[in-house]
């Protein structure tokens, strides 16, 4: 075996590996870097290298493209706040909220040191792993598997600790709305409207743009400054973040290990890892008061357990030809392009390429993170142009990122509705994460439950598989329960009468006019949703009746604990958001009428010269740029828009 | 196994794809401008691919590109548009109301854009006797069982026939409708369990033992079960069979030492199956597996470039170079072309009256769909 791995290293060093490699890596660089675009992109433009090309050479290139991408996005996530792919969601939370202190380069190099770790712990740990998997992947039946599901649910406790009865209706309305499309018991389509575009229920990608990105454009344009509202100095950030880093080691090495270890179990990773290890960043906290607000640990969690789980995907990718991830899925497509067949085969007469694989995986993580840190100082700078400059671009590449979802004009209008439920959510604090939690995990949770239930009865639950993940689950509510218990009569006891103060007036309900919509937009939406699934067969509707029936259980509470409680009336003004958001379905509606592009460019060009009034040159040049930056787009990596009158006619 | 297979022709098709890429570079029209044939066909050609990159049908699409671009007059550019979404209707949707009738567009279909057609999904708003088929790609499929059910493929039948198992399905109406319609002509107590995301997905469930039969199509059978039955954990039971050039079901030339369900059910019924449960069967069969995969033409394309395109197809097929790489990529299939697919495809696409009302009750009874 020892000369196998050795004889796939001086393969992984030949040049032509190395130069190809290299092309995959600045590849996965720039379409991670752009939102929305993800793998999909990225392989459309390796393929016509693909084909008849030497097998180990063109393995180091795919690999190259797949490792870099969970790197390449953190930037979008840290600088815009918009997830760049469903494994950097977590990452936004803090990443964005350092950027708004004016600590984007101490949030970007930790994290691409983080993720450089991670991925080598990955390779490392997968190394060893991949030739004993096969078992383990096996023992993972359906029951462990929504456990594992169930502990992904039960972050949304971890997370929204002051708020729970508001983030557990937040989470179970996700979980309706991940309900949307097919229901995957019998087949049945529920929830959709009769919309074709709802048949495949609402993708991640506009749902974590929607609830993340816009609610956060509309901030800042109200705020009317930069990103960075402290000054900020770049070359310190930089070093901060590498200190950072080393001090995080143990954390760093733990959420590595989770997510190489959880990438290996198939159809799961890639949708629960970053949430998992975020909450386990914080519940191991001492301190989590910073957690939301800009806290070094809430970065690099998620962003070392992103690369380690690429690397573990790639168990289930090889062994079973099942890809464990988004990207793992255009690895598989790749490897089916090469005529390679994933299976049994590649341990036995393939180990080799699997080596090299693995190889070209670890040496593609270096690489990218080295890039990137070389590029974290200079993008960082971003931060501090005011934001109205760039909110106008920062708007078109979400449209560009949502369309790439589906390519239908569902995906713009969805964008708009979600963006609009984030701005609620934001403005009255109701937990966007649990919201993301809810929508990711939905489809596994019911999937998982009901083939447990059906493939082995009531002992589904009775494995010690099933036991083990309980535990954790138990733990994740209790701990944060006996921690508060344990500080309180740490506080009464050195009689702290200040700081209890200040902690039961902050954990008083508030209630606000945004408070009051959501509830009854909740309300509304749990009587649609029960009588459009009236008519189902039990099987296919118990799932969102469950999701209806967490939001009134969770959502009743909440008014409870306000009439039992004193309320403090907030007062939560919308009317400049609504103004935004009118603003946005307006840009929504000129796409779909005009095209994508001529609408684009012009309404840069009018946002830049009338809104931020920078002097017309320089408006003229951005909106060509904006331009250009869509024909290249589209010509490069065969991408549609959506056409319209002045599109069709000036662009063909 | 496969992985070398592509080096004897490394050159033509590396040239292949450097030009695709100068093509992409270039605005529309440069490089067509110089092509002017006789049947005039356009000098770049979008070929739609319903479904993602790197998927079956996108790979077994991009496998024909080549050889459809040496063989057509004028050697035209064809660029691959993969529109994903609805299972593949989404796609074949704008192809249906936006491709152009010159020859410049062609379609990819599978199993999943036939069978909502046939089932008349309210989504689909194509219409399969508006398009004309070029070339179709078979593809077989084995139904296995666990090792644990008997010594013997009649004994693992025996047990089949006498206990309930279970199965690791997608969806009622989906690629495994025409295997559950088998079994249960068959009489056997074969529960599925729905919501697999893959066939693979399925594999895995059998894998971990969660389900006792199992079922794949012929590349992934050779591939991945093929080692299970020689290890004694799968005992394969029967191939759906294969269709021969006068529509008749015969013996999976990839499996023919295994029987097909029409032999098995006869061992069991002792009498060849009749009946509008094995029309529907049958049907089914014929456009999820004999004509799995195709290439469409809209109707109104021009007699003369429709030609060329068969011609073309019928060219390459009998290129020795084309059956080897065939082989390694696509499976031990020779795909259909001609008049044969055409009149294969006219006689399933649709469902007798007696065939709808007998799989809308049986779908009803079953697991409770309403068509």
């Amino acid at each position: 075996m020892i000369d196998i791995l050795l004889s796939s290293l001086g393969q992984v060093f030949t040049l032509p590996h190395l130069l190809y490699m290299m092309l995959g890596v600045v590849i996965g660089l720039i379409v991670g870097i752009i939102p929305g675009l993800g793998g999909i992109a990225g392989m459309s433009l390796l393929l016509p290298f693909l084909y008849g090309m030497d097998t180990t050479i063109a393995l180091g290139m795919l690999m190259g493209l797949v490792a870099v991408i969970p790197t390449g996005d953190t930037f979008a996530s840290v600088l815009l706040g918009i997830p760049g792919s469903s494994a950097s969601q977590a990452t936004v939370l803090d990443g964005f909220a350092l950027a708004k202190r004016g600590q984007a380069a101490r949030a970007l190099s930790s994290a691409f040191l983080a993720s450089m770790i991670g991925g080598l712990i990955g390779a490392v740990i997968l190394t060893a792993f991949i030739l004993i998997a096969r078992p383990l992947v096996l023992s993972f039946s359906s029951s462990e598997l929504f456990m594992l599901t169930l502990l992904g649910l039960s972050m949304v406790a971890v997370l929204s600790s002051g708020d729970m009865f508001k983030g557990i209706a937040a989470c179970g309305l996700g979980l309706l709305v991940g309900g949307i499309g097919m229901a995957p018991a019998t087949g049945e389509f529920r929830l959709n409207l009769g919309i074709d575009y709802l048949y495949d229920g609402i993708p991640l990608v506009v749902i974590g743009l929607g609830i993340f990105a816009l609610p956060e454009i509309i901030d800042l344009l109200a705020k009317r400054g930069s990103i960075a509202n402290h000054p900020c100095e770049l070359g310190k950030g930089w070093k901060q973040g590498i200190r950072d880093v080393k001090q995080q080691r143990g954390l760093l090495a733990r959420c590595a290990a989770i997510g190489s270890l959880v990438g290996t179990v198939p159809g799961l990773a890639g949708s629960v890892v970053d949430w998992l290890t975020y909450g386990h960043a914080v519940q191991s906290a001492k301190d989590r008061s910073q957690f939301g607000k800009g806290d070094i640990r809430g970065v690099i969690a998620p962003e070392a357990a992103n690369n380690a789980t690429a690397c573990g995907a790639m168990v289930p990718t090889l062994l079973f030809g099942i890809p464990g991830s988004g990207t793992a899925a255009v690895f598989l497509g790749g490897l089916m392009l090469l005529g390679l067949q994933p299976g049994i085969g590649m341990i036995e007469t393939h180990l080799d390429l699997t080596y090299t694989i693995i190889w070209s995986l670890a040496l593609a993580n270096i690489l990218g993170a080295v890039l990137c840190l070389g590029l974290a100082g200079p993008v960082a700078s971003l931060t501090r142009i005011r934001f109205a400059i760039l909110a106008p671009l920062i708007t078109v590449l979400i449209l560009f990122a949502a369309f790439q979802a589906t390519r239908s004009a569902g995906d713009l209008l969805a964008l708009g509705l979600v963006g609009t439920l984030g701005v609620l959510f934001k403005r009255a604090g109701w937990s966007r994460p649990a919201f993301l939690i809810g929508f990711v995990l939905a489809a596994g949770a019911e999937t998982y439950f009901y083939q447990a239930y059906q493939f082995q009865g009531v002992g589904a639950f009775a494995r010690p598989g099933v036991a083990i993940i309980g535990l954790m689950i138990l733990a994740a509510f209790l701990l944060p329960w006996i921690k508060g218990l344990l500080q309180s009569r740490r506080q009464s006891q050195t009689s702290d009468l200040g700081a209890a103060v200040t902690r039961s007036k902050s954990s008083l309900p508030t209630l606000g006019a945004i408070d009051l919509l959501i509830f009854s937009g909740l309300l509304l939406i749990v009587i649609f949703a029960w009588f459009d699934t009236r008519e189902m067969t039990l099987l296919g509707r118990v799932f969102p009746v469950l999701a209806i029936g967490i939001i009134l259980v969770a959502g009743g509470a909440e008014i409870l604990r306000m009439c039992i409680r004193s309320v403090k009336w907030e007062t939560q003004p919308m009317r400049e958001e609504i103004v935004w958001l009118g603003g946005f379905f307006s840009l929504v509606g000129l796409v779909l009428t005009i095209g994508f592009i001529s609408s684009a460019t012009l309404f840069s060009l009018a946002f830049l010269l009338f809104f931020a009034k920078i002097k017309p040159w320089l408006a003229l040049g951005l909106a060509s740029g904006v331009c250009i930056f869509l024909l290249t787009m589209a010509h490069f990596m065969s991408l549609t828009y959506p056409s319209g009158i002045l599109d069709s006619w000036l662009f063909g | 196994m496969t992985h070398d297979h592509p080096k004897n022709c490394v050159l033509p098709k590396r040239f292949f794809a450097f030009g695709l890429i100068a093509s992409a570079l270039m605005l529309n029209g440069l490089v067509g401008s110089a092509q002017a044939d006789e049947t005039t066909l356009p000098g770049n050609i979008t070929f739609t691919v319903p479904f993602g990159v790197g998927g079956g049908t996108d790979v077994w699409a991009r496998f024909f590109v080549p050889w459809f671009s040496e063989h057509l007059p004028g050697e035209p550019t064809i660029m691959i548009d993969n529109v994903p979404g609805g299972g593949s209707i989404n796609g074949a949707n704008l192809f249906a109301t936006r491709a152009r009738s010159d020859g410049s567009a062609i379609l990819a279909t599978s199993a999943s854009t036939q069978f909502p057609a046939m089932l008349d999904d309210s989504r689909v708003r194509y219409d399969y006797a508006d398009w004309t088929p070029i070339l179709a790609s078979p593809t077989g499929g084995v139904v296995y069982v666990s090792g644990g059910m008997g010594e013997n493929q009649e004994s693992a039948l025996e047990t089949l026939l006498e206990t309930p198992v279970q199965f690791a399905a997608q969806t009622p109406t989906g690629l495994e409708m025409p295997v559950l319609i088998a079994l249960d002509l068959l009489g056997t107590e074969v529960t599925p369990v729905f919501g697999m995301r893959s066939r693979g997905e399925g594999r895995l469930a059998f894998e971990r033992g969660e389900a006792e039969i199992d079922f794949q199509t012929t590349s992934a059978y050779l591939n991945s079960v093929v080692p299970m039955v020689e290890a004694g954990q799968a005992i394969p039971l029967f191939s759906l069979g294969m269709l021969n050039e006068d529509g008749e079901l015969v013996r999976d030339p990839a499996f023919p030492d295994l029987p097909t369900f029409n032999e098995v059910y006869e061992r069991v019924h002792g009498e060849a199956p009749t009946g509008p449960g094995y029309d529907a069967f049958r049907q089914f069969f014929a456009s999820g597996y004999a004509l799995q995969k195709l290439i469409m033409l809209p109707n109104d394309t021009p007699t003369e470039i429709i030609e060329a395109y068969r011609n073309a197809a019928s060219e390459f097929i009998s290129n020795p170079r084309f059956t080897d790489e065939s082989d390694a990529q696509l499976g031990p299939y020779e795909p259909v072309i001609g008049n044969v697919v055409e009149r294969h495809l006219a006689n399933v696409m649709t469902l007798e009256d007696a065939t709808r009302d007998w799989l809308a009750e049986w779908l009803d009874r079953q697991y409770g769909v309403s068509l």
